[in-house]
């Protein structure tokens, strides 16, 4: 018999290891949480939706429609084992713990490729719990996947290429954006710039349409508080690059300070992390092929924020590292090694130019929902600091940041960020808040035999 | 010119822009019949028509969701039967009926 392969995700990495995999005559397992491939960048809208991927995906529609094709064929050649809106909600003992529409499911693997990308990096704003506030991916798959906005009058604010990009794509659509606003200021951006000449047509793309902004975009701000009413956000208050006070009415508000790795199975796997000064975050610890433990594979933006033409190439390396620690020919991955390596130098002139924002995490008023899944307050985690000590996982257990339904997911950087400004050392120092099963919720009855 | 279409009551918190020539589908929230579009999510669904989903669990303020990729659990809703469900994930169907407040028998 063959080996049992199982991928996670089936975004650019995961479907681009799938067909390295078919390639070699193997028939993977692919479990996604997507109704269709093609991950959150190349979101595919229901049946019935009629714009094309040009519409859709702009100048990466030819790679978008590549990817589906490709993927869709594979599904209907019957050559990987496709498990469609399903999450991976735990793995232990060379089982997956599978929940899907038809309810759960033990799936056995003998290696594991995990290409679970990544999500928006949140930073707390005073009234962010209010409805009405999103992440930018949110305000982009509203866009792309339902053909709506989320507001009629959007302020966009935090930092990063999806800052820009959202903002265009949605006054684009016809949506009305307010403002932009973006934490880093012009000096940041310029200390990144070096890394940027990696990939010039992309960081051009992204200065033309900054310059379709216009005077809705703003550098250097410092977003103060969201206010709300009723029925939710009603507008934000905030500094600009001078410190000048100013108020913009808006009832919808999309927040994002670039993206984080999506880590939870992988920390579940066994992994390792390393703390990453660039993207100021906790990175699963792998070598240049993927390779991150016994039969464990990583690929694409959960191992490292790359973007999605690296995590094509990602998803094919990590595949071939599979094959060859199987003992099969596998293809040579040269080229992608050095699309991998000229990413990288990218992705950390990008990380540089569009910072975390520590600073306004560390001084944010006591009285800022962090945990917005628990309501937990900047001033209880401080409190939690003074008698637990400046100890992630101790801060949460007792104070329950982070023991909410998104298990930490939009808390848990800026939790340490504040755990260690209040005792006075780094954010690496605290550690991280560990991942724990189910990695998304399960219904109890999910696990109970029927008797 | 984006309007051809609009939900009754019309004060909700998503603008439809575009791909409006979906055959519409009849649900309830709250026990009133609400019109969305087939291949909406059960979030889009209600905020056409709502300003937010549902009271929020530890504070004052609503909810209307986060992430809309299923990652933040914060858009969940109560149906009149049966479980919660997560709107952002799942597609609305004929016939749905929801609640954006606890059923009477909540605990």
């Amino acid at each position: 018999m063959s080996a049992r392969v199982a991928i996670v995700g089936a975004g650019p990495a995961g479907a681009r290891a799938a067909e390295t995999l078919v390639a070699a005559r193997l028939a993977p397992i692919v479990i996604d949480e997507g109704a269709a491939a093609g991950g959150q960048i190349y979101r595919r809208p229901p049946a019935g939706f009629a714009r094309t991927p040009e519409v859709l995906y702009g100048s990466e529609a030819a790679k978008a429609r590549a990817l589906h094709a490709a993927f869709d064929r594979m599904v209907a050649e019957g050559r990987v084992a496709h498990h469609p809106r399903s999450s991976v909600v735990a793995l232990a003992g060379g089982e997956l713990y599978v929940l899907g529409e038809a309810g759960q499911a033990r799936i056995g693997y003998d290696r594991l490729i995990l290409a679970t990308g990544a999500t928006d990096r949140l930073a707390p704003v005073p009234g962010w719990q209010n409805a009405g506030v999103y992440s930018l991916g949110a305000m982009q798959i509203a866009l792309k996947a339902q053909g709506v906005a989320l507001g009629r009058r959007i302020v966009i604010a935090g930092t990063g290429p999806l800052l820009t990009l959202v903002a265009a794509q949605l006054r684009a659509a016809g949506a009305s954006v307010a403002a932009v606003l973006d934490t880093a200021s012009m000096r940041e951006q310029l200390s990144g710039f070096s890394g940027l000449a990696a990939r010039p047509l992309v960081a051009a793309r992204g200065l033309a349409m900054r310059a379709g902004l216009g005077r809705l975009y703003h550098a250097g701000v410092r977003v103060e508080e969201i206010e709300a009413g009723a029925d939710g956000v009603a507008a934000v208050r905030w500094r600009d690059g001078r410190g000048h006070e100013r108020r913009t009415p808006c009832d919808a508000v999309g927040l994002g300070w670039h993206l984080q790795a999506e880590t939870h199975l992988a920390d579940l796997a066994g992994c390792r992390f390393d703390y990453d000064e660039t993207w100021a975050q906790w990175l699963p610890r792998a070598d240049r092929r993927g390779r991150a433990g016994e039969g464990l594979y990583l690929a694409g933006d959960g191992l490292r924020i790359l973007g999605a033409d690296a995590a094509e190439a990602a998803g094919r390396v990590a595949a071939a590292a599979c094959l060859a620690d199987l003992g099969l020919p596998a293809p040579d991955t040269a080229a992608d090694l050095r699309l991998l390596a000229r990413s990288e130098r990218f992705a950390r002139g990008i990380a540089a130019a569009f910072p975390w924002p520590a600073e306004m995490v560390r001084t944010l008023p006591d009285a800022t929902v962090v945990c917005r899944c628990e309501g937990i307050t900047a001033g209880v985690l401080r409190a939690t600091t003074d008698y637990g000590g400046p100890d992630a996982n101790r801060v949460k257990a007792l104070g329950r940041p982070g023991m909410g339904g998104c298990q930490g997911r939009y808390c848990r950087l800026a939790s340490a960020e504040m755990i260690a400004a209040h005792a006075g050392c780094a954010p690496q120092s605290v550690g991280r808040f560990r991942a724990q099963p189910p990695v998304r919720p399960v219904p109890v009855g999910a696990w109970v035999e029927k008797g | 010119m984006n309007s051809t279409r609009q939900e009754e009551g019309a004060r909700g918190r998503v603008v439809r822009l575009t791909e409006q020539a979906r055959a519409p589908v009849r649900f309830f929230l709250d026990g009133r019949a609400c019109t969305a579009l087939a291949g909406d999510t059960v979030l889009t669904a209600i905020l056409a028509s709502m300003g937010a989903l549902r009271g929020s669990d530890c504070g004052p303020e609503k909810r209307a969701g986060f992430c809309l990729m299923g990652a933040c659990q914060d858009c969940w809703v109560w149906q009149e039967e049966g479980p919660r469900l997560r709107t952002c994930s799942t597609p609305i169907a004929e016939g749905m009926r929801l609640l954006s407040e606890a059923p009477g028998d909540w605990p």
